[in-house]
């Protein structure tokens, strides 16, 4: 489908804000993800949607490889093909929510928040930075009205250290979490601990994205799954972790 | 007018675009873009006897004008198929479907097939000799004209329906283990399966696929795909069905100038679900663009 870009700069050290609009109806809930065509790459690149609203969406994402190099020369005014809705997303219920994130994972839990919020939730957000030049979305946590702690990993910026052990001396009941892989662990060990559940959003290389290729198949404890279309969010207990 | 059906071994198609096994499931994530009864057929996912995991991630690797995967052969295995997928299947798909099948054994391929030539919805069985991503089985059975041949008499000796052999590209002469399958008594042959191929990470250093190797497919293969045919179609009496590369409809008349009777469309649906349904709406007047009325009338037309 045809979006056309209105926005693309470039908000903290490697990291860039696309902002599309066009037909956002096949998003329904935070946590889902799109698929961007970009110019001069053969699959497209799967990303999580920070934001979205009835005729626009917001994608946050880093620049790590030679895709989203090209991916940050797109311009406002261009169209962009892209697959929306792709994914589960999260589900909320009612709790006492703990939303963590790290690095590019943060973008999706700014959806989810405002969605917590406004269904009378009070979310404490803790996000993961390795360096101060990295930080970014603190600010526009704050602004819906979230309890926020920034960590780096040089200490740099905020509580110094790991986003997960920032964690362990708040309140909560329920954990929502994006990152990478080494932060999804701890953050698992911590539900351990205190014998909560939680969500965690996981990263796969993928082709199609919509669950035809079977590119991105993990083991579950709910059997063999598809991260891109039975995820990319999974609870707590289907992770053999 | 143009007329863009064909006759796949005895099978009326109303046009020759199939979405080739591995790339299309099932059918059931395709139905939420297109009604996808507006496809000649499709071949559905690799099937085996028992349910299989498939490969470690990464399977999946892009490179210029392609990508790789190593997936494995992940599927529920041939049981659940026939319970589960078959009966959803035939809620939203009218046509008869392609099985394709794949074994570790000769017994394991002829178990299978047996199984699915059971099923009114399956019209023809595409037999995978050629899957480069398992150890033990799938390629082996497709690199020498002995093995391919002792599957093509297997799987016959238990089916009535057609049986298609899926040849891989990965071999010194594709011609000479297609004709070892047609004298074993294949109905038909389908290739090129993808090419054995690898990426290497420059950040780790280390091969990207997890497996090390997968297989090369996308519109960079379609060159090499398009010489098989026409090697393997000139050679042969019986259909080939052409793969490899093709994303538009000009793709899928230069597969049958070669010689390809039908015409499989694989990685083009994983970056564009819409793609088959594209091709098949473009197909008329790219015919008449070029002067073709009866596409069937121009398979093989680049061999004079």
């Amino acid at each position: 489908m045809a979006y056309t870009i209105t926005e693309n700069v470039m908000i903290a050290k490697s990291t860039w804000r696309m902002v599309l609009s066009g037909d956002t109806g096949k998003l329904s809930r935070p946590g889902q993800f799109v698929q961007l065509k970009v110019p001069g790459f053969y699959l497209r690149r799967p990303i999580s949607v920070c934001d979205f609203d009835n005729s626009s969406l917001t994608l946050i994402y880093k620049v790590i490889g030679q895709g989203t190099q090209a991916m940050a020369q797109m311009r406002a005014g261009e169209t962009a093909d892209l697959l929306p809705g792709l994914g589960n997303g999260y589900t909320v219920a009612p709790c006492q929510p703990l939303l963590i994130g790290g690095g590019c994972g943060i973008p999706p839990l700014y959806k989810l928040c405002k969605v917590l919020i406004a269904q009378g939730m009070k979310p404490q957000v803790v996000l993961g930075f390795n360096s101060k030049d990295e930080v970014f979305l603190e600010d526009e946590f704050r602004a819906i009205g979230a309890a926020v702690t920034a960590t780096t990993v040089d200490g740099t910026y905020g509580k110094p250290g790991y986003a997960p052990q920032a964690a362990e001396s708040l309140a909560f009941d329920y954990v929502y979490t994006c990152g990478p892989d080494a932060m999804l662990k701890a953050v698992y060990r911590l539900c351990e601990t205190r014998g909560i559940g939680g969500q965690f959003s996981l990263e796969e290389r993928m082709a199609c994205g919509f669950g035809a290729c079977m590119g991105c198949t993990i083991q579950t404890n709910a059997g063999a799954k598809r991260v891109c279309a039975d995820g990319p969010v999974f609870t707590k207990e289907e992770l053999p972790w | 007018m143009v007329n863009t059906g064909v006759v796949l071994a005895g099978i009326q198609l109303d046009n020759p675009v199939i979405p080739a096994s591995g790339t299309f499931g099932y059918g059931k994530e395709f139905k939420e873009y297109y009604d996808i009864n507006v496809l000649g057929t499709f071949s559905f996912k690799g099937t085996t006897l028992a349910p299989r995991f498939g490969n470690p991630t990464p399977r999946v690797a892009e490179c210029t004008a392609g990508m790789l995967n190593a997936v494995g052969l992940q599927n529920p295995g041939v049981e659940h198929v026939i319970s589960h997928e078959l009966p959803l299947l035939k809620t939203f798909f009218h046509k008869p479907v392609m099985s394709n099948v794949s074994g570790f054994s000769l017994d394991e391929y002829k178990e299978t097939a047996a199984m699915l030539d059971t099923q009114e919805q399956i019209g023809w069985h595409e037999i995978n000799v050629s899957c480069p991503n398992v150890h033990g089985g799938g390629m082996a059975f497709g690199t020498s004209c002995e093995n391919a041949a002792a599957v093509v008499k297997a799987v016959k000796a238990v089916c009535k329906k057609p049986v298609f052999i899926k040849l891989s590209p990965n071999v010194t002469d594709i011609v000479s283990i297609a004709k070892a399958c047609e004298d074993a008594g294949a109905d038909g042959l389908s290739l090129i399966n993808t090419l054995l191929g690898m990426r290497i990470s420059l950040k780790t250093k280390k091969p990207i696929l997890a497996n090390l190797m997968g297989g090369l497919s996308g519109p960079a293969v379609f060159p090499v795909a398009l010489r098989m045919v026409y090697q393997v179609s000139k050679a042969v009496r019986i259909p080939v069905i052409g793969m490899g590369g093709v994303q538009s409809a000009e793709d899928v008349l230069e597969m049958m100038l070669a010689g390809a009777t039908a015409v499989q469309v694989g990685a083009a649906n994983l970056v564009n679900p819409y793609t088959c349904k594209e091709i098949i709406e473009a197909l008329p007047q790219t015919m008449e663009t070029y002067g073709i009325t009866d596409l069937q009338s121009i398979i093989g037309g680049a061999w004079k």
